[in-house]
């Protein structure tokens, strides 16, 4: 097996491999958000465990939490639960065969079922954008009160 | 007209790591990828080393990546990709043997997991000079997936192959689907079984990388989710497990009028 070249684009392949479509980096991003709301997780349990070192290591740590810093990175925490949800339930909703069509016979110019679901793409993709917006508003008022 | 070619090498005898050589190509209208590399062999390299067999689309051998993007040399023509550099490299998340050839044992090894076959208890029983009946519905909802050549193209644009090296993949996946969904089958179950191993169905999450290049219009991805829905139909207990179609008398036996008589077998 040592006279084989391993050929496997690795993880840079999940972002960048050729001219495709919309729904491979929905899958990057998938991938992507899923990990850093992983990473919110576990910072989330770190931070909440203070609680049981009594009050004032609470407030402590609390007031520690309240800066701009962390309101930023609580509002792409936020972005990344609305994408991560809306293209997963897209997602989902194409794991049970819905929104693809029918089997069609393979003429050229081939159309794929990624073609029929699209619109559904962009429907989650622009409510994904919609309730973005809407939190970035709130984070406005926040440091403009 | 004159272009660069860029062809990736790999020779395990000489370097463990590969390597570009350059050529130039004059390219006429309609010349093909494999035609160029046909011709750069006879006249400038002898060395470079590719597959293929039907020069047609058909045999699944040529698969390359094509300025990056995966297709099938022989059913690609140069001026179409480009008019300055055409990079050729070979296929992405197979093990490279030597310059653009890859090894498929592993490829094949998958396909042959989810038995590529029909499935019945009764096929010892079954009367070979018969048919198996099969509505036209029926074979339309298989017909597209069983255009696969098994070139491995939907391997190399899959994301999912890119890191995980025992996922079954597209093409394997997708066959899965076009079996267990032949009325003539009864084997789904099995299928399933070696489906929903840990590396199987589940890893796929509709990236339709290799919908959008297989060269034969198979949509693998969309055969996997419609794998997926059955699967979970069955699981629930939604999709009633119907029996393989039956045999159908031989057409001879009764033949449509204005048909004419076959000519007497000339081998008795
Ligand atoms: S599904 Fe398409 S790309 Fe994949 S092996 Fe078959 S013909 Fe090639
Ligand atoms: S040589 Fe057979 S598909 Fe290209």
């Amino acid at each position: 097996m040592g006279r084989l070249r391993d050929n496997r684009l690795g993880i840079a392949g999940w972002g960048y491999a050729g001219r495709y479509g919309f729904e491979r980096y929905a899958y990057f991003f998938q991938r992507l958000t899923g990990l850093g709301i992983l990473l919110y997780f576990s910072l989330h349990i770190f931070v909440t465990a203070y609680r049981a070192f009594g009050e004032q290591a609470w407030t402590r740590v609390m007031s520690g939490v309240d800066k701009p810093f962390f309101k930023l990175g609580e509002y792409m925490l936020f972005m990344a639960v609305a994408y991560h949800a809306l293209n997963g339930l897209r997602v989902l909703f194409s794991e049970l065969g819905l929104f693809m069509g029918k089997p069609i016979r393979p003429v050229y110019p081939y159309e794929t079922s990624l073609k029929r679901q699209r619109p559904l793409f962009f429907i989650v993709m622009a409510l994904a954008g919609v309730i973005i917006v809407m939190g970035g508003l709130d984070l406005i008022r926040y440091f403009r009160p | 007209m004159k272009i660069k070619v860029k062809v990736s090498r790999f020779d395990p005898d000489k370097s463990p790591e590969r390597y570009f050589s350059e050529y130039e190509l004059e390219v006429s209208e309609g010349m093909t990828v494999l035609d160029g590399l046909i011709w750069l062999k006879e006249n400038a390299d002898p060395t470079i080393s590719f597959r293929y067999s039907c020069r047609m689309g058909v045999c699944g051998s040529c698969a390359m990546m094509i300025n990056s993007y995966p297709h099938l040399a022989c059913h690609t023509q140069i001026l179409e990709i480009t008019k300055s550099v055409l990079v050729l490299e070979p296929l992405c998340n197979h093990a490279n043997v030597r310059d653009l050839i890859c090894d498929f044992s592993a490829f094949f090894e998958k396909h042959r997991t989810i038995k590529p076959h029909l499935l019945r208890e009764d096929a010892e029983k079954l009367d070979l000079t018969g048919e198996i009946s099969q509505t036209p519905q029926e074979l339309e909802s298989y017909l597209q997936f069983s255009y696969c050549i098994k070139c491995g193209i939907c391997v190399a644009a899959c994301p999912t192959c890119a890191t995980d090296k025992e996922y079954l993949g597209p093409q394997a996946l997708a066959q899965a689907y076009r079996y267990t969904q032949d009325s003539r089958d009864a084997g789904g179950d099995k299928r399933i079984e070696a489906a929903a191993e840990g590396h199987g169905i589940h890893h796929c999450h509709y990236a339709g990388a290799c919908s959008e290049a297989c060269p034969k219009g198979v949509d693998p991805a969309f055969a996997i989710q419609l794998f997926r829905k059955q699967m979970v139909l069955r699981s629930l207990g939604l999709k009633e497990t119907r029996p393989p179609a039956g045999e159908m008398p031989p057409m001879t036996l009764n033949p449509k009028p204005n048909i004419p008589k076959p000519p007497e077998p000339t081998i008795k």
